[in-house]
């Protein structure tokens, strides 16, 4: 169980949708903070959610306000990254580009890319802590090494 | 906080870094979460927050609570540079900034901001761990930024080089510069000073002046030094450095004095009042020079003629005192006000003064100086008009006008003509040739009652004022030297001031339909203050004449006066806006090469621009020569006013008159 825990997150780590600083949230985990790692994550759901519709609602406008949206990716990306999702970080980066080059199509495409990422993470990362409380304690004990 | 107090409140004495209190703001919740527990992985005692104006509130309500804020630099209701900065002025914490964005020219502006560092998220715990060093960095800073004072700097400096000052006047035209190498100098020392406290910048006030120049006189100046001059004033809380730095303003002062006293004299009498403009140029010091000299009236302080008199006595000696020394009796003027009132309200004077702290120095300086100045002028006023005024040709001229004038000793004649002033008076005839025909209007009226008044230089009010100056300055000698180094200044100066005394005399003469109001108050004044303002005007004019006239002050100036007033205005304008201050320096003395030369750059320069404008301003006012100089310099200093007006001569009060 564990090494199939395991290997879950290994295969999240080799496709890219995490990355270290995930690593570094779950060494933060301990004793003091036993569900550190799930509570920054659906914190990070709850924003990230918050974020992603601001963004839809100001795409909907014309024309675009690229320095308000660039500035709602900055806070997305930053959460993304403190968390590790890889992916999704590197969408936001591309959107924030296009914002600042003013390419509106590129903006709504990569938009449009960054919420796929954002939705197969979720479910992935889910998954994943779904699998981690089945296991329980043992699973603790193991990711705490 | 200091080391000993974060250990106190840690747990352990060797804990620390542990137990450092850190406030985060943070809008991203997050990166808040995440940040809070890496903090408290390190064992910090963390406070956070997501709104900056919470995070300020906290921070002020208690300046002792955190010992480190990180902030993020992208936040809805403040700017994270923003809370930086106020952070580091209210509270002088070290601040951290954050952000996703690691852009080379964003951590740049955290670093000018003041931030002690600039961490991309996301954050990791290792760059956490280091974060306290900025905290014991920042407290060792602290002190040492406190116990920098310029002022011991200088001190040390200025104690160190007991003499040099002297020296230095020639050598650093600049008094500025000499802050700057005292500032320097002070950081250096300071730096190495282990004091903690920081010390209280002291102030010169009057009586503590007072209290100063008595005991250098005490002493004897060549023998002050800040030792024993602290022990003589026995002031609490007054340092030695306090006193050393002080001592080199004084000197430098001195040395202005001297060689605007001669310069203001001929200034005065051409320039008028613009004198304080004049000593406005010279790092507050020329003008304090000129400012007494010429406008002894309008500085405000009597003093002011006290100082033209002491600055003149200098004259003979420093030729370069001329504006400079100026400038600084003029800055004692105010102070003095006494003897100067009657010249120039120098409003402007007190202004102009207020650099020169030492104006009471000043004052008794030119007591000292103007007795010896005036005679030592005359002699050298002629030596000096000629190499001076050779200059801008005209200029010489001028000088020499004024040096003869001052032989004669009516100082006031040729130091009213401040070049010109005295130059009509006497030279006129030279003057007037070089700068402008009329300057023998000048001259006979300047000269003649130049110096009566002893106001001359600083011709108090407008240029009326200085002319009276002038003949006061016999009484204060300050006119006559002055005017001697009026000349020779002015004509270094090149000063378009030639011609604005030529122009005052002209105006006299009526040369220039704006003139002629001048003349009014230009020949009243001259007439009775005394050449010396119109020295020093004609002096600072001529210098600046020098300039204008370039060829011949002479004619330029007559023939400005009588094509256009403006001219004239110009010259005096500049002369006056520029600086009057300089020019006026320049006008005293060449010796004050530095002062001079810089007024006389600015004069000129600004004379040229001037030139363009005043033209009709210019006639009322110019004339006084050197009342309107020395009033322009005062008031220019003191006002933009003058600018506007005419060149500045406003300033002089010449302008006044005109």
């Amino acid at each position: 169980m564990q090494r199939q825990l395991a290997n879950m997150k290994q295969s999240l780590f080799d496709q890219g949708y995490l990355d270290e600083q995930f690593i570094q949230l779950e060494e933060l985990q301990d004793d003091a903070n036993p569900n550190f790692v799930e509570e920054v994550v659906t914190l990070y759901y709850r924003d990230s959610a918050r974020l992603i519709q601001s963004i839809e609602q100001a795409l909907e406008k014309s024309p675009l306000d690229f320095s308000k949206l660039e500035c709602l990716m900055h806070q997305f990306k930053g959460s993304s990254s403190s968390i590790g999702a890889k992916r999704v970080k590197s969408e936001c980066t591309q959107f924030k580009e296009y914002c600042r080059v003013g390419n509106s199509d590129g903006c709504k495409r990569t938009f449009q890319q960054l919420k796929k990422e954002y939705a197969t993470l979720k479910k992935k990362v889910e998954v994943y802590f779904q699998f981690a409380r089945q296991i329980g304690p043992v699973e603790k004990a193991c990711r705490s090494k | 906080m200091t080391v000993e107090k974060i250990r106190s409140d840690s747990e352990s004495f060797d804990d620390f870094p542990a137990g450092l209190r850190v406030l985060a703001v943070d809008d991203d919740l997050i990166c808040l979460k995440l940040l809070d527990t890496l903090l408290r992985k390190c064992q910090y005692h963390v406070t956070t927050t997501s709104q900056a104006r919470m995070a300020l509130k906290m921070l002020r309500d208690n300046k002792d609570r955190f010992d480190l804020v990180i902030s993020d630099v992208h936040m809805p209701d403040m700017d994270g540079f923003k809370l930086l900065e106020l952070v580091g002025l209210e509270m002088d914490l070290p601040v951290i900034m954050l952000s996703a964005n690691g852009d080379p020219k964003l951590v740049m502006k955290g670093i000018t901001h003041g931030a002690c560092d600039y961490l991309v998220k996301p954050v990791r715990i290792e760059e956490l761990r280091n974060i306290w060093q900025h905290v014991i960095r920042k407290k060792k800073t602290e002190p040492k930024n406190h116990n920098g004072s310029a002022d011991q700097g200088n001190s040390d400096q200025l104690s160190g080089e007991g003499n040099t000052s002297q020296a230095d006047q020639n050598g650093k035209c600049n008094h500025k510069r000499k802050d700057e190498e005292d500032f320097s100098e002070d950081n250096e020392n300071e730096n190495e000073d282990p004091a903690t406290s920081k010390k209280p910048r002291v102030v010169w006030s009057i009586e503590l002046h007072r209290q100063f120049v008595a005991a250098v006189n005490q002493l004897g100046i060549e023998k002050a030094v800040p030792k024993r001059i602290l022990d003589l004033m026995n002031v609490e809380g007054l340092t030695r450095e306090n006193v050393a730095s002080h001592l080199q303003k004084y000197r430098l002062y001195l040395k202005r004095i001297s060689s605007v006293a001669s310069q203001q004299a001929n200034m005065a009498a051409a320039l008028g009042v613009k004198d304080s403009h004049f000593m406005r140029i010279g790092p507050f010091e020329g003008l304090g020079d000129f400012r007494t000299l010429f406008g002894q009236g309008r500085l405000g302080s009597a003093g002011l003629s006290h100082y033209r008199t002491g600055g003149m006595l200098d004259p003979l000696n420093t030729p370069n005192v001329s504006l400079h020394n100026l400038s600084s009796s003029t800055l004692i003027q105010p102070n003095h006000a006494q003897s100067i009132s009657a010249l120039t309200s120098t409003n402007q004077s007190p202004s102009l003064f207020q650099g020169i702290p030492p104006l009471l120095e000043l004052d008794q300086l030119q007591k000292i100086k103007c007795g010896t100045g005036m005679s030592s002028f005359n002699a050298i006023d002629n030596s000096r008009l000629q190499s001076k005024f050779s200059d801008p040709g005209a200029a010489i001229n001028i000088l020499n006008s004024s040096a003869h004038m001052m032989q004669h000793g009516n100082y006031q004649r040729t130091i009213s003509g401040g070049g010109f002033g005295n130059q009509s008076s006497q030279n006129m005839d030279s003057f007037n040739v070089g700068f402008n025909t009329s300057s023998n209007l000048l001259d006979s009226v300047t000269i003649q009652s130049a110096r009566t008044e002893p106001v001359s230089l600083l011709s108090a009010e407008p240029f009326h004022s200085q002319l009276p100056m002038s003949t006061t300055r016999d009484n204060g000698l300050c006119d006559g030297p002055f005017l001697k180094k009026n000349p020779i200044d002015i004509s270094s100066t090149t000063i378009p001031f030639p011609l604005k005394d030529s122009r005052g005399m002209q105006c006299r003469e009526g040369l220039v339909g704006d003139v002629q109001i001048i003349d009014h108050t230009a020949s009243q004044r001259w007439g009775e203050q005394g050449q010396t303002y119109g020295h020093s005007l004609t002096a600072s004019f001529g210098t600046l004449n020098a300039h204008v006239a370039g060829n011949g002050v002479v004619s330029p100036l007559s023939q400005s006066l009588n094509q256009d007033s403006g001219i004239i205005k110009e010259k005096m304008g500049v002369f006056i806006n520029g600086r009057l201050a300089g020019g006026a320096n320049l006008m005293l003395q060449n010796g004050n090469e530095k002062v001079s030369t810089e007024s006389r750059a600015t004069t000129n320069d600004n004379f040229l621009l001037e030139q363009q404008k005043l033209p009709s301003a210019f006639a009322p006012r110019s004339y006084d020569p050197l009342d309107a100089m020395m009033n322009a310099m005062i008031k220019r200093d003191q006002d933009e006013a003058i600018r506007n007006c005419d060149f500045g001569f406003d300033d002089y009060s010449f302008g006044a008159g005109i």
